[in-house]
């Protein structure tokens, strides 16, 4: 029997993990020893980019690493590039939330950082054992993050219903994975080439996968935690939760959906039935909706929907006779992804700079006339809701754009239409907070209507993501360019 | 062919957005500048637009001053513009009545001034690059790009019910528009480019024969989107609120130019691009529009609110325009270009005159005037002079457009020619009914006594409308010169054979959901 030792290279593939995990056990290390809020946020950062930066390292040794468990490519790449800039994005929002919250800075950092490191697993797991520690590390560390302001009742809630559900889902997608090792006899995807796709127990298998991954992705109907969750826990948490577990969840499916050929032939249904029931489930209770964390969570469930569309076109595409036909149609979920984590973790920063003490002031009245009192963040919210309404000029725009394009390329035309009428009746809600930001008078005695500081770290993020949302919509090309790599992902039959 | 030298075009629609940013600089609180500086943007703006009338030389066929410079890769999108005789004078048109936007705001916009010249300059970029886009995507980018200055012109600056009726007009549009996405994308899958001009060509060449269904439901993803816009009875509901709850100068941008954006889609997308569709549903749509003459100017004849009523006219006055374009015939077609700007010129002056009226009263409301030629008699007589360019009194522009149209029509659909004619005798009875009742007779109610007249500035305004509405009469040659080359390459354009037989077609690909087969033409590759 041979030895199994991995090689040096295999240490580089995982090099972003290694650093935000270092980083975040660092961090617990020095909570005792300094109660410098800024110097904390400061190593956190520092973990948070050097992580982001060393896929670069990762990216540099592409192929499989500790024996087929992960694998380093483009795709892979270009995901801890994304998951790794909400980690940055979020650590600096959250300085200024947690001295307003006076809530505890290193053990929320490493947090963040063990999440984000789970993500980065997920994102590159190669097999399915793997995924599921990545999918654990970020989902334990979702679930304390989400309670970490234990002393509001919203919150323990949000973490215990977060808590609970999310298990439930862990244990579907584990029954899924034992399932397929019981057919396959391996969980490696690059494996099971070779697996019968009229095999109950595979579908069964897979079908559980399925359910696991939709439960963290708030497709419906596996939903319903969604709005409560985001409601409940600190407003930067919820804008990590909105992008960068959804980014890395959907990484997993693609990597899933696309490289094993037993799965792509019959989920096609599936996902269209899981696209329309989610667009509409988001976009129909966000209309109701006056608390604009709410709305933005119900809104994110909406943009799931979206993505799954260009799931359904994937699946159409991936069994096709041309193997390159299916690669915009990844690129428009690579894409959506991007421009979707730009714009709410701007979208939430705002909410959460905006919030005030123990975040009161959520509610469409209390951004009434925003405009009038702070011009600029009216104008980057207006920006971030556009995109995410699907405006020209914006990476929003660009995201769905390609969506319907891998829509349209596949036939999929009726679901391009379906696609079509919930971003109309998307931007019933969106335009209701630009209405109330620029069209409304303020409430004459409200508290909320008391200037509200933006530090300089937050007015960073939200440079960043506008920036971001508005160069993505103007020049799509750059990130185009690596994700119609044609080895995209590695692997790929 | 194309040289990528000449950027006059995109000069013209960037140069609003320079100004703009301009504007974003100065102070505030100095509304002075901030108007003289908007004012100065918009005059050298429609300074600019006149080189476009050199650019286009009589007769010449096809688009001038093109620009053609790749700017996405995947899929391959160009920004692609041109003009020629369809497009050069609704640009001109837009230039135009910008700054006479710009100057008839001077003193009613208040609050939010430099925001709100902002907004006005930026719904200038959107809607000069719509006229100008010849890439199908970059056409859809400028149309949606400028619903969020005019939803922001209404909602901020409009009256009473403003946010319902901006938040109305973005969503009728929007719904229009995104359905028109998936047509582009879907005729994208079908030629494998968004580019106007290759598609034109390939369509004329016979390359490119879209299937009868296909065709059909793609004339009408692009038809619906510019109906709305128009708007074309029945989906004209939102017009109404639109226009009373915005500020004069959105109605008189509004009007002017943004309906004339559906009427200028059908003619630049629908009839070249989808011609046997078109020839189809030809009936219907003249049915539509015969019905949105009469009900236009019937609904405008029971109007209690004056500026309602104009905004039924213009229901009234594009139905024309719509007739024009579907009855296929050159004369009619050529009248319904004029008939677009003139449309723009007249009901711009009528909206502006009401403006004028509500600044001094505050109010639309016809009863509430009566009279009103004793105390302001200059007033009167310029409205006088609009309404009679708006019902179509021969000299003046109203009447050459509706004209050419009825008599083109007539030629080819004499039914249809007739139930529009009676349109023309509506039109005459509610605007001169309702000019009876404001100006005429005994001033009835007290405050109407000591109304001022037209200021300097406004006899300035109105007396450029007025000398435009007079040249447009006479000089209507000049316009319809340049016209003429564009109708005949739009009717050449339509000139095609017949829809293949079901039998001649490839199967289609198996799949659920529609199918799309389509002969040859490069095909779709994806990457």
């Amino acid at each position: 029997m041979p030895i199994l030792r991995p090689s040096a290279d295999d240490f580089y593939r995982v090099m972003p993990e290694l650093m935000w995990c270092g980083f975040g056990v660092l961090l617990m290390l020095l909570q005792p020893l300094t109660k410098s809020r800024s110097f904390l946020a400061t190593v956190a950062f520092l973990g948070a980019a050097a992580g982001t930066a060393s896929s670069y390292l990762a990216y540099q040794h592409i192929g499989p690493g500790f024996f087929s468990l992960i694998r380093s490519d483009a795709f892979s790449f270009f995901l801890h590039l994304l998951i790794g800039l909400v980690a940055v994005l979020v650590i600096l929002a959250s300085d200024s939330y947690l001295s307003r919250e006076k809530l505890d800075s290193a053990e929320f950092y490493a947090l963040i950082l063990f999440a984000t490191a789970g993500m980065g697993v997920l994102s590159s797991a190669q097999e399915l054992l793997t995924a599921f520690i990545g999918l654990e590390m970020s989902s334990i560390s979702s679930y304390i993050l989400a309670g970490y302001r234990r002393d509001t009742l919203k919150s323990s809630e949000s973490a215990l219903k977060y808590f609970l559900l999310g298990s439930f889902a862990t244990a579907f997608f584990l029954y899924g994975i034992a399932l397929i090792y019981g057919t396959t006899g391996t969980t490696v995807l690059d494996s099971m080439g070779n697996a019968d796709p009229n095999s109950v127990l595979l579908k069964l298998g897979l079908a559980l996968v399925l359910i696991g991954l939709g439960f963290k992705v708030a497709a419906a109907p596996f939903q319903i935690w969604t709005p409560d969750v985001y409601e409940g826990a600190p407003t930067p948490v919820t804008a990590l939760f909105s992008a960068g577990p959804k980014a890395a969840t959907f990484a997993l499916l693609l990597r899933i959906f696309a490289t094993v050929p037993a799965a792509t032939q019959y989920w096609f249904w599936a996902f269209w039935i899981l696209a329309v029931l989610t667009m509409f489930a988001g976009n129909l209770g966000a209309l109701v909706q006056t608390n604009v964390k709410r709305l933005l969570a119900y809104s994110s469930i909406a943009h799931a929907g979206y993505i799954l569309v260009a799931f359904a076109a994937v699946s159409t595409m991936a069994g096709s006779d041309s193997p390159d036909g299916a690669m915009p149609a990844y690129a428009a979920v690579l894409f959506y992804l991007l421009s979707y984590a730009l714009v709410k973790v701007g979208a939430f920063t705002i909410v959460s700079q905006l919030g005030g003490k123990d975040e009161k002031y959520v509610t469409l009245e209390d951004y009434a006339g925003l405009s009038q009192r702070h011009p600029w963040a009216a104008a980057a919210l207006s920006l971030f809701l556009l995109s995410l309404l699907g405006l020209p000029v914006t990476a929003g725009f660009f995201g769905k754009f390609y969506i319907f394009k891998a829509a349209v390329n596949s036939h999929l035309i009726w679901l391009a239409v379906l696609m079509a009428v919930n971003s109309i009746i998307g931007a019933y809600y969106y335009l209701k907070v630009i209405v109330a930001m620029y069209m409304r008078e303020p409430a004459e005695d409200s508290a909320a209507t008391a200037p509200i500081a933006f530090p300089a770290a937050v007015n960073v993020v939200l440079f960043i993501s506008a920036v971001g949302t508005i160069y993505f919509g103007l020049f799509p090309n750059q990130a185009l360019r690596l994700l119609l790599e044609k080895t995209l992902i590695g692997g790929l039959k | 062919m194309i040289a990528p030298g000449n950027h006059l075009l995109t000069v013209l629609i960037f140069f609003p957005a320079l100004g703009a940013l301009a504007l974003m600089i100065l102070r505030a609180d100095d509304h002075i500048w901030i108007r003289r500086m908007a004012l100065v943007v918009g005059t050298f703006e429609f300074l600019l637009s006149l080189l476009l009338i050199p650019g286009v030389p009589l007769g010449s066929v096809g688009y001038k001053l093109e620009l053609s410079i790749p700017w996405i890769t995947s899929p391959q999108i160009h920004y692609h513009l041109g003009v020629d005789g369809l497009s050069i004078f609704l640009v001109i048109l837009t230039t135009f009545l910008t700054p006479i936007s710009i100057l008839a705001s001077w003193n009613s916009v208040h609050h939010r001034v430099k925001e709100f010249f902002v907004m006005l300059l930026m719904l200038e970029v959107g809607v000069v690059g719509v006229f100008l886009s010849l890439d199908l995507f970059l056409f859809f980018l400028f149309w949606e790009v400028m619903l969020i200055p005019m939803a922001f012109l209404i909602g901020i600056w409009g009256h009473e019910r403003r946010i319902y009726a901006a938040v109305k007009f973005v969503l009728y549009t929007m719904a229009g528009s995104i359905l028109m996405l998936v047509g582009i994308l879907w005729l994208y899958n079908a030629t494998g480019t968004f580019d106007l001009v290759e598609i034109q060509r390939a369509i004329q060449a016979g390359q490119l024969v879209l299937p009868e269904k296909t065709e059909i439901i793609l004339f009408l993803a692009f038809f619906v989107a510019f109906a709305i816009k128009v708007p074309l009875f029945p989906l004209h509901t939102w017009l109404p609120d639109a226009h009373v709850e915005a500020p004069t100068a959105g109605s008189v941008i509004l009007a002017g130019v943004l309906l004339k954006m559906g009427t200028y889609g059908m003619m630049r997308f629908c009839l070249p691009l989808f011609p046997l569709a078109s020839r189809k549903a030809a009936p219907y749509v003249a049915a539509l529009a015969i019905v949105g003459i009469i009900y236009g100017a019937l609904v405008a004849l029971v109007q209690p609110n004056l500026k309602k009523l104009v905004a039924y006219s213009s229901v009234s006055h594009l139905g024309f325009v719509v007739l024009g374009i579907f009855s296929f015939n050159s004369i009619a077609m050529q009248g319904a270009i004029y008939q677009m700007l003139a449309h723009g010129i007249s009901t711009g002056a009528l909206f502006l005159l009401v403006g004028m009226l509500y600044d001094r009263r505050h109010t639309f409301e016809i009863t509430q005037y009566g009279g009103l030629a004793t105390p302001m008699p200059r007033l009167s007589a310029f409205f006088l002079f609009a309404v009679l360019s708006s019902l179509g009194l021969p000299i003046l522009n109203g009447f050459i457009g509706e004209y050419l149209i009825l008599l083109g029509t007539y030629i080819v659909h004499w039914q249809w020619a007739t139930w529009a004619a009676s349109g023309v005798i509506l039109s005459a009875c509610y605007l001169l009914w309702s000019y009876q009742r404001v100006f005429f007779g005994e001033v009835t109610a007290d405050k109407n006594k000591t109304l001022p007249d037209a200021s300097e500035r406004e006899r300035f305004i109105l007396a450029t409308m007025c000398a435009v509405i007079l040249w447009m009469g006479i000089g209507s040659a000049f316009l319809t010169r340049r016209t003429a080359e564009a109708t005949n390459t739009i009717r050449k354009q339509m000139e095609r054979q017949q829809w293949p037989a079901e039998a001649a077609l490839p199967a289609p690909a198996p799949h659920n959901g529609a199918v799309i087969t389509v002969h040859t033409l490069e095909k779709s590759s994806n990457r």
